[in-house]
């Protein structure tokens, strides 16, 4: 049977709106998750990313002062128009929380900053006279003669700053860098650099958990693919307990574990294995103890995944072609579980890079990690730039750890 | 020791997985130098458990397996030095064809240069020269199969065992990879141990099979001796296609010819006069079984009525280079149905519900117990 004459380009239109009417029903059906993952994923990551370098806190309560000092090049004379501008912005904020939170974050780049503003702003608001102010003109030198430390530069290189669009302090402060007077960058002296450090940290512990997550969970991931159905159920169900309690009530009992006087110490002392408790939790031991445990499932499951899926003539056929079973399981069987491998290794680590509870519960001061630090800008210091500043730098870490990460896996795994 | 001795024997050997049922009961097989051997048998007859056993995959609970004489019955399957070929392949996909095939030589030791000769001539030998670089996932399934053939030979092991090989290949392909593997048994003169469930694959390659039922041998034997003499009717029915009528042994012939029974089907019908297969005692319950080409068909009532029943054509199927007849014996309780072969071009071929009388020629109607 010959088909129907068709020629070529209306057959290929046809094919193509054949495929159009596909993806497009697709679409549709993702739909409702895209718009989901727009409002609450991207919207929240695109907000972050621009908080990082730009906090509008100082530019939307002194608008006028941002824009005279917008064209200023920071060495040369102050313009008075921007003295102006600030005794205007002063007199029209009648909110002095709003002033307050200015006040505090001028006072974070120039100490004394906050009661310089606080005390400018209630003496025009309620005897601008007898300060020396005229709230219908107002005059470029009354600042300076209301309180001297209004001439210093740095005052307003602060405000200046902080008002701009773009403002990379934050972010350059998260890296331990910072600008210069000049607007260079530089590197923030040894001792006074806290970030770097902390950076690392949370890479050392989130890679040792993962190396422990491997060590333990291969062996039991093994042990449970050669189980049979109901037994492996059920071996399942105790690795999956942790998830059943909560992060908290888990790190209490870690707490109850691992303290002095704890069950850990007290066995190994009843067991004569050591004289002096040792000191288990509070320090970088709990932590890294209590993030394995937590993590542990996570290295499993895909493990098991991968494990299940080696046919189990493999390592017959091994074994049948003169390999004892030891090497047919090093030479055969672990390389097919490297996808599985790969993805635990990739889980366990990105999820520990963001751990804040189990550090904070567990662990002493040194042992705190990037996202406390988020948390404590956010909460403690109200900082928002700061906050966003080093939750870009771990988004930042884990993407570019990512990527190398798919480089090394795409070479050693297979199919992938 | 000889040439003749035996290369395995199979001594008194069971295998129990639960401590109740046997997979394997009492076995006793010997395995020729050179031979291709054969186990064939339905799922769960104990082919597949033997085999195992032959490899080392699996301890006989008891018994014992000799090769060349000595026990290998606790020898692990890495010491035995035999070559096994799965139906999944068990290629290991993390290496390349050339990697794989290089593998059982790498583990002994073979140096590089020796490996990369003898690795291509097991692929020459399978015909995939040139394929070495290739990924194993990028073959197709016979290349596969191919592939885990030549890594089974490479090593010159001293016996090959298959384990259903072919089972994944569609028709066409088994047929040619059947008489690939016969011609490379004929050229490398080892000893191939082979599993399947089909019957047609069994007789085409082997020099011998060993038919298995229930956890036991029931026959070892050359192909047309398994064909033209089956020992049991299990047999009869395993290996190719038979009809099967029962009856009761109604007398032992003296004269005409001496040894052949007389077999009394029931009703009206006369009785058929058949070989005895299994030493039957005059009375006892009895089936004869005879091969469809074996049959003749009258489409006239013989005057000499002797080995005919009348019956019914039930219906004709066509197959190409036969026909086939399905004859409802029409004259016995449950009317039993006879297959018949025919050439196409026979004239007397009857249509569907045509009386036709089927005559048994006594030398090749079989009475089994």
């Amino acid at each position: 049977m010959t088909p129907p004459a068709v020629d070529a380009p209306t057959l290929a239109r046809a094919v193509r709106r054949e495929r159009r009417r596909r993806t497009a029903g697709g679409l549709l059906l993702v739909a409702p998750l895209l718009v989901f993952l727009g409002l609450t994923l991207l919207l929240p990551i695109g907000t972050l990313l621009a908080r990082a370098v730009h906090d509008p806190q100082v530019a939307t309560a002194l608008p006028a002062t941002a824009q005279a000092l917008d064209a200023w090049d920071r060495v040369a004379p102050l313009p008075d128009a921007a003295r102006v501008a600030l005794q205007r912005d002063l007199l029209a904020a009648t909110d002095d929380a709003r002033i307050g939170g200015v006040a505090r974050r001028l006072n974070g780049d120039v100490p004394g900053a906050r009661s310089l503003v606080m005390g400018t702003w209630r003496a025009l608001h309620h005897d601008p006279a007898a300060a020396g102010f005229d709230p219908t003109a107002p005059r470029a030198a009354a600042l300076e003669a209301f309180d001297a430390r209004w001439a210093d530069p740095a005052v307003w290189i602060a405000i200046a700053r902080n008002a701009a669009a773009f403002n990379p302090d934050d972010l350059l402060a998260a890296v331990d860098l910072r600008r210069d007077a000049q607007g260079g960058i530089a590197r923030v002296p040894a001792d006074e650099s806290a970030f770097g450090r902390i950076l690392a940290r949370t890479l050392g512990v989130s890679a040792a958990v993962t190396a422990l997550c491997l060590l333990l969970g291969y062996p039991l991931a093994w042990w449970i693919s050669t189980l049979p159905p109901q037994r492996a159920a059920l071996a399942m169900i105790a690795v999956l307990l942790p998830f059943w309690t909560s992060v908290l009530v888990r790190a209490a009992a870690w707490v109850v574990l691992l303290q002095r006087e704890g069950l850990v110490n007290q066995a190994l002392i009843a067991a004569g294995v050591i004289a002096e408790p040792l000191a288990l939790i509070f320090n970088r031991t709990g932590v890294v103890i209590s993030m394995t445990h937590v993590l542990l499932p996570f290295m499993v499951l895909p493990l098991l995944a991968a494990m299940r899926a080696v046919p189990p003539t493999l390592m017959r056929a091994a074994v049948s072609l003169g390999s004892p079973p030891l090497q047919a399981f090093v030479r055969v069987w672990m390389p097919q579980t490297r996808a599985g491998v790969a993805a635990g290794v990739l889980l366990v680590f990105i999820l520990a890079l963001g751990y804040y509870v189990t550090p904070a519960l567990l662990g002493g001061a040194d042992d705190q990690m990037l996202s406390y630090y988020v948390a404590r800008y956010a909460n403690v210091e109200i900082d928002w730039g700061m906050a966003c500043a080093l939750a870009v730098v771990l988004l930042a870490a884990t993407l570019v750890l990512y990527t190398l990460y798919r480089r090394v896996a795409r070479d050693t795994v297979l199919g992938a | 020791m000889t040439d003749t001795a035996p290369l395995v024997r199979f001594v008194g050997v069971g295998k129990t997985f639960d401590g109740r049922a046997w997979a394997v009961r009492a076995l006793d097989l010997d395995i020729r130098r050179g031979e291709f051997l054969t186990l064939l048998g339905p799922s769960g007859s104990g082919k597949s458990t033997t085999l195992a056993m032959l490899a080392g995959f699996e301890t006989p609970s008891v018994g014992d397996i000799l090769l060349d004489g000595v026990p290998i019955t606790r020898t692990p399957p890495h010491r035995r030095d035999f070559g096994v070929v799965f139906q999944n392949y068990a290629l290991f996909p993390h290496l390349d064809v050339a990697a794989n095939v290089a593998y059982p030589l790498d583990v002994r030791g073979v140096a590089r240069d020796a490996q990369r000769r003898q690795v291509d001539a097991a692929l020459a030998m399978v015909q995939l020269d040139g394929l070495g670089a290739r990924r194993v996932q990028q073959l197709s399934g016979g290349q596969q199969q191919r592939v885990a053939l030549a890594r089974a030979l490479v090593f010159s092991p001293r016996m090959v065992l298959m384990d259903e090989p072919l089972g994944a290949l569609d028709k066409q392909l088994r047929e040619h990879m059947q008489i690939e593997l016969k011609a490379l048994h004929r050229q490398l003169g080892v000893t191939f141990v082979y599993v399947t469930h089909d019957q047609s694959e069994a007789l085409t390659m082997s020099d011998r099979v060993a038919v298995f039922d229930a956890g036991r041998v029931q026959q070892v034997d050359r192909v047309d001796r398994l064909y033209e003499a089956p020992a049991s009717r299990f047999v009869a029915g395993f290996v190719g296609d038979s009809t099967q009528i029962p009856g009761t042994v109604a007398a032992r012939e003296t004269t005409d010819p001496p040894g052949t029974l007389r077999l009394a089907v029931g009703g009206a019908a006369p009785t058929l006069r058949g070989v005895d297969a299994e030493a039957l005692p005059v009375g006892s319950a009895a089936v004869g079984c005879i091969r469809p080409e074996r049959i003749e068909v009258l489409t006239a009532a013989p005057a000499d009525a002797t080995d005919t029943l009348a019956a019914r054509v039930v219906d004709r199927v066509y197959f190409g280079d036969h026909l086939r007849l399905r004859c409802a014996l029409v004259g016995l309780p449950d009317a039993p149905v006879a297959t018949v072969k025919r050439p196409l071009d026979h004239a007397a071929v009857a249509n569907a519900g045509a009386s036709v009388w089927l005559r048994f020629p006594p030398a090749h109607l079989r009475l089994h117990a």
